[in-house]
């Protein structure tokens, strides 16, 4: 690996304590020490220090990682458009760092749980593109086979429960899964992520009692993003302070938009779980598109207040000034960079497409494990009837 | 977007109660009937505004509401009724319904949305054991008749398993609430502002798929359609076709190609599914011997059964074939399988062959 200086001129951003030599596209491990921007508000407990231990390496996964996120959700909006993604399809974009951040602080053996706007979670997960893409469009190659969609994503061998589509209902199943890794004894933690949105569902609050009465490996993290679907968040809930509602249980509230912020809050939230029981997370965190494709987004927002935290908090350009300022790499080193993803992203896109549709007769597998012999009127007229397995 | 009449007709004609068969749409004589070109969010948009014009004690709340509701259904109301009558929830079904239950309970007409029926089980609980059930244990000391939940329900083309669901066979299963669906615009507003009125707690279900696509000349003016009663929209002589909702317009579209083969079908839509009109249905299986029901529901233990059994203990003697029921698969609501899932006008049409020539 070269050594190459190529012009970087002096920035006044904040230079690190350790002189960093800059390296073409840096791998280097030696830890740096970063403090977030904005402080950890807790409640009963105490908030973790606001210096975040990382690497070059690291920081570099994180614009690596989330430029690929943010590609791959403007790729499924042209998709979508272009009418090959069918169903209701839910953009990730903006919220980023909170999926490569919390990777950032767990092991693929910590299960995550979430409900419909999966897409970055679940390549977060160590999810494939083409597979993310498959399913987007509803093939074969998809992870849930093509039969479940955008809100159905799941991928059992890094622990990612999905994908739900009634709000909430995740919450207790995450709690569930907790208690299954609290009685193997094997020190992992579930992560049940929701919305402001279903924050109000009661669902939620029983979760919250059996999590803490029963002291379970458990994190529920709100992902805040200021509005369930059209209703802003001031309209919808008394006490918008979502960290806070779990009462009884201790909560902190993060920086969402900050990948490392996301890893220290994670971080010291899994100590806690495994130590404490449950612990609520509330992730300040924004959506630049609508509820869903179906939604364009403006009629309960104004345009000046999206390109407003875009300009002024977007997660990709945090850590590309990030970046520069610690010299790991140069503006045309990341520029490149996005080209290389934007190149996988598409070549994933063409792969995905050339995946065939699920046989018709898997419309009735994976309904029992055994049959259940109902008879029908044959779906394509070649049979006049068809019992189905 | 229509614009309302600002006179309204406050004598509001009901037509006549009558038994067996109805041959003609509901008529009212009630002042100068303009009609205008309406789809079906449209009509129940009018409905609503009626709703709560002529009864100042009236609500609409759920969520998103406010700006006009994730179908439009709602555009208007909140600026013209003010936000202290329609107003937006917080995302959580169960206190929803609960909280419209308490306020019917207090005398007032509380029009609950829910967002779409999919999302409507949190509240199950609410409607089976509260609502259904409020008048009936208190001795008719209380009863929250003044509720109507409004829910979009069906398939839409591409919802997949959480935006297409039709649930009303749940809903049916519960004695002390009505369950009314639609056909049409023109039916969606009388109905809907018949179970506004109606003096029992109503789950509506509107389908979805017609909120843009069916379009009706709809009557400007202040309308009821009685509940529990059905209507025969097409006259016949070989078989019986019972349905509802959108799934009238494939099987109508079976009916027009089974009379090309020589086969009269007489075709029933239900519009109120519980209580449903028994006398319409058994006058129409008398006369032709044959049943065949269809609905976008999964097959066992849709509400086609409980009218199979029905018909079956009334008219056992006249029947000539088998009940037929063609309707969804016993599988979740699936994604790129739904043409294989939905009872198509091929599906009916098969089944209409295979009664008549059983």
């Amino acid at each position: 690996m070269a050594l190459s200086r190529l012009s970087l001129r002096s920035n006044p951003f904040l230079k690190p304590s350790t002189t960093s030599i800059r390296r073409h596209v840096s791998t280097d491990t030696t830890p740096i020490t970063i403090e977030t921007a904005v402080p950890f508000e807790s409640h009963l407990c105490d908030a973790p220090s606001r210096s975040v231990v990382t690497s070059s390496s690291e920081i570099l996964s994180f614009f690596r990682d989330m430029a690929r996120m943010r590609r791959t959700e403007i790729a499924a909006d042209s998709l979508y458009k272009a009418k090959m993604i069918r169903g209701f399809c839910h953009l990730y974009d903006g919220q980023e760092a909170l999926a490569v951040g919390m990777e950032a602080a767990i092991t693929k053996k910590d299960a995550i749980i979430t409900s419909y706007r999966d897409h970055c979670t679940f390549l977060g997960r160590g999810g494939e593109l083409v597979e993310a893409f498959s399913e987007l469009m509803g093939r074969k190659r998809g992870c849930s086979n093509g039969k479940g969609g955008s809100m159905h994503f799941y991928k059992k061998d890094a622990c990612f429960y999905g994908g739900h589509g009634i709000v909430g209902a995740q919450i207790p199943l995450g709690c569930g899964l907790a208690f299954a890794q609290k009685y193997s004894k094997e020190e992992f933690v579930t992560f049940a992520l929701y919305g402001d949105g279903a924050a109000n569902q009661g669902q939620l609050f029983e979760a919250l009692n059996i999590a803490a009465l029963w002291d379970l490996p458990a994190i529920l993290v709100c992902e805040n993003n200021h509005y369930g679907m059209g209703t802003a968040t001031w309209r919808s809930a008394k006490s918008p302070a979502y960290f806070k509602r779990g009462d009884y249980v201790p909560g902190l509230k993060v920086d969402g938009m900050d990948a490392l912020a996301v890893k220290q809050a994670c971080k010291f939230a899994k100590e806690h779980a495994l130590k404490n029981g449950p612990i609520v997370l509330e992730m300040d965190t924004y959506r630049y598109h609508g509820h869903s494709m179906s939604d364009p987004g403006s009629t309960y927002r104004t345009r000046d207040e999206v390109s407003g935290v875009r300009q002024v908090r977007d997660p990709i350009e945090r850590v590309r000034k990030l970046l520069l300022s610690y010299d790991i790499a140069t503006e045309k080193e990341l520029k490149d960079m996005e080209k290389e993803v934007r190149k996988e992203v598409d070549d994933a896109v063409a792969q995905a497409k050339e995946s065939p549709v699920p046989e018709p007769s898997e419309l009735f597998t994976n309904m029992y494990v055994k049959d259940c012999g109902v008879e029908s009127f044959g779906a394509d007229r070649k049979e006049l009837k068809v019992t189905l397995t | 977007m229509a614009s309302l009449l600002s006179r309204f007709c406050r004598k509001v004609a009901v037509p006549g109660s009558a038994h067996g068969a109805r041959m003609v749409s509901t008529t009212t004589s009630c002042g100068s009937e303009t009609v205008k070109s309406l789809n079906l969010y449209s009509a129940i948009n009018q409905a609503l505004h009626i709703a709560l014009e002529t009864d100042p004690r009236s609500y609409v709340f759920g969520e998103d509401v406010g700006f006009g509701g994730v179908f439009r259904c709602t555009t208007g109301l909140a600026e013209r009724f003010g936000k202290n009558r329609v107003f937006n929830t917080p995302l959580c079904e169960q206190g929803i319904v609960g909280f419209g239950i308490g306020l019917a309970a207090m005398g007032n007409r509380a029009v609950v949305e829910i967002q779409f029926a999919d999302y409507i089980y949190p509240a199950f609980d609410q409607i089976v054991n509260e609502a259904a059930k409020f008048r009936y244990r208190s001795g008719n000391q209380f009863n929250c008749g003044g509720l109507t939940i409004r829910a979009p329900y069906g398939a839409v083309g591409h919802g997949g398993h959480y935006h297409s669901q039709s649930p009303e066979a749940f809903f049916c299963h519960v004695p002390g609430i009505k369950v009314v669906i639609p056909r049409s615009p023109r039916e969606a507003k009388g109905l809907l502002l018949s179970s506004i009125r109606d003096p029992n707690p109503v789950v509506f279900f509107e389908p979805k798929w017609l909120y843009r696509q069916a379009v009706e000349e709809v009557p400007e003016h202040d309308y009821m359609i009685p509940l529990s009663e059905a209507e025969v929209i097409r006259e016949g002589n070989d078989i019986t076709l019972v349905g509802w909702g959108a799934q009238l317009t494939v099987m109508e579209q079976a009916c027009l190609d089974a009379e090309k083969e020589g086969i009269s079908c007489e075709l029933i839509d239900l519009k109120t599914l519980l209580p449903w009109d028994k006398e319409t249905v058994e006058a129409s299986v008398k006369k032709t011997g044959r049943l065949l029901i269809s609905h976008e529901a999964p097959v066992t233990g849709g509400f086609g059964a409980e009218i199979s059994a029905t018909i079956l203990e009334r008219c056992f003697l006249k029947l000539e074939a088998p009940v037929s029921r063609v309707c969804g698969l016993d599988t979740p609501f699936p994604l790129v399988f739904e043409p294989f899932y939905m009872p198509t006008k091929n599906k009916i049409l098969d089944a209409i062959k295979s009664t008549v020539n059983y």
